[in-house]
């Protein structure tokens, strides 16, 4: 069954920078303005189709600029495609970043009340889940103190721990797995490994090699908005390796 | 695995009730965060939402009732009356051009109704708004008058028409700031402009007949008058809550027009 399909997606973003000039300069200058809207696009993806099964894991890889957070904000739904079509199968729900969507102010518990419903739970659903959400991240003892309090390691372990219960059919993850100590990094890696046994689908950005090789099923190498190579990951993470190598070799002797 | 209730719910009934139950959820949990955020680090708390625009009252009062004596009776009270309302009007539209970029993170990475954030906000608002008019009650008693039972009818119908119009010009002024961020600045000025067009301190009665159809070209005019009306004389008119209803409708046609057209794109822009 496929869980996510992209078909010929292109997606360019306009220089709304011309806007942000401020409404005066825009209006004095309104042909010019719709002009360069129009003109100055820049091409984020360009026809880009891959097809993603479910239970499968896939690594996104590929040099900053390369489309990958773009090709995660598509599949998340929160931008949409200029041309082609994504499919997304069901629940979606994206790892987030280090305390993005948290509240400094809340306590932790009514952190993961305000998380767990923005991320689209019913408040029901994630009463329900709370007590499990608070074992997992281990953090009994500071639950009812103010987020402001906690360490950033403390901050992503509630995090991924909301993540883990929302009970995810396709779970997005854009760099952050490496957070928290070792006792629960192996625990994410654990959690992670119980996901791909319950045929979670996911999608990884990440930069750490090691970490891709170990996870992924598959990988997709992107580089300025279009697929370079899809496979085997030890075969194109040696093949993108490679590239790096040759590129920082010809920008050094250039240089020089 | 506890299947969850949004991907079991195959019948479309009751996938519509979760939808409003989340909805409502929502709505709840981003008022709640948006109470206590802010009475967290402060004594005084609610304290706070009622001194400011009992402050106002007071400087309006000397420099209008008693350096510039205008011939209203019982003025201390007549600028109460319309400034607790106006208040929640005018700190909605000073805050609305940030609502959502103070969300920017949540919005490039969570699709969730974005509306609600504006929704909450102008709610919370409201709720200090509520809260201030056992204040107006007291005034009213120290002042030997009494509340009516009119209040009862009353006061629902114009907080209902008081936050379709905040929320529809709030939910205009937040979306279009994403493209231009000038907004802000531009929307304090608005307030301004809008305070003293409105009959706050005066009433549209003293205005000469040629500025009288520029007030009422107000949307936010009808809506305080009538507050007024209600609190001092305990009369509401249907005319008058017709034409608030009536501004409602646009505020929420222009605001709806606009959200729906940008809200594709905050993502990108934001």
């Amino acid at each position: 069954m496929t869980a996510i399909c992209f078909e010929h997606v292109s997606k360019w973003y306009p220089r709304y920078q011309s806007l942000s000039y401020g409404i005066k300069s825009s209006l004095l200058h309104l042909p010019q303005t719709l002009r360069s809207l129009k003109r100055e696009r820049i091409r984020v993806l360009e026809d880009v189709s891959f097809q993603i099964t479910k239970g499968e894991i896939v690594g996104l890889i590929g040099p900053n600029g390369a489309g990958k957070s773009t090709t995660l904000a598509l599949m998340a739904g929160v931008v949409e495609a200029e041309a082609g079509q994504v499919m997304v199968g069901s629940r979606v729900s994206p790892l987030l970043e280090l305390g993005a969507g948290f509240h400094f102010d809340l306590t932790g518990a009514e952190n993961i009340l305000l998380h767990g419903v923005l991320l689209g739970l019913t408040r029901r659903e994630v009463v329900s889940k709370m007590k499990a959400i608070i074992a997992f991240s281990e953090l009994e003892g500071a639950i009812d103190q103010p987020l402001r309090t906690y360490s950033s390691g403390m901050i992503a372990r509630l995090g991924f721990s909301i993540a883990c219960h929302l009970e995810p059919e396709i779970l997005l993850i854009d760099e952050i797995l490496s957070v928290g100590d070792l006792a629960f990094q192996l625990k994410c890696n654990a959690k992670i490994d119980e996901f791909k046994r319950q045929q979670v689908t996911m999608v990884l950005v990440s930069h750490s090699m090691p970490h891709v090789q170990r996870l992924c099923d598959r990988v997709i190498w992107l580089e300025k908005g279009r697929i370079i190579a899809e496979g085997n990951p030890a075969e194109i993470l040696k093949e993108y390796d490679k590239a790096t190598q040759l590129r920082h070799a010809v920008d050094r002797s250039s240089a020089a | 695995m506890q299947v969850s209730s949004i991907s079991v719910a195959h019948d479309p009934k009751a996938a519509q009730e979760v939808y409003w139950e989340h909805l409502w959820d929502l709505v709840v949990i981003l008022t709640q965060k948006e109470m206590k955020s802010r009475y967290k680090n402060s004594a005084l708390g609610y304290v706070w939402s009622v001194a400011n625009p009992l402050l106002f009252a007071v400087i309006y009062y000397i420099v209008f009732g008693q350096i510039m004596k205008v011939p209203i009776e019982n003025y201390a009270l007549f600028l109460m009356a319309g400034l607790m309302p106006w208040h929640w009007l005018a700190n909605s539209l000073s805050a609305a051009p940030n609502i959502f970029l103070a969300n920017a993170t949540l919005i490039k990475k969570v699709r969730f109704p974005r509306h609600v954030l504006v929704v909450s906000y102008v709610l919370n608002e409201g709720i200090h708004f509520v809260l201030s008019i056992p204040v107006i009650m007291g005034f009213l008693l120290l002042n030997g008058m009494s509340p009516s039972w009119n209040w009862l009818a009353g006061i629902p119908l114009l907080l209902v028409a008081e936050f379709l119009i905040v929320y529809g010009i709030a939910v205009t002024l937040a979306s279009l700031n994403l493209f231009f961020r000038d907004l802000e600045r531009l929307s304090a000025l608005l307030v301004t402009v809008l305070f003293f067009l409105t009959p706050i301190t005066y009433a549209s009665a003293m205005a000469p007949a040629q500025y009288r159809s520029l007030l009422y070209a107000n949307p936010v005019a009808p809506l305080i008058e009538s507050w007024r009306e209600l609190f001092l004389h305990g009369q509401f008119s249907w005319l008058w809550i017709g034409a608030c209803y009536l501004s409602a409708l646009g505020t929420l046609l222009v605001g709806s027009v606009v959200y729906w057209r940008m809200s594709p794109k905050f993502a990108e822009v934001i």
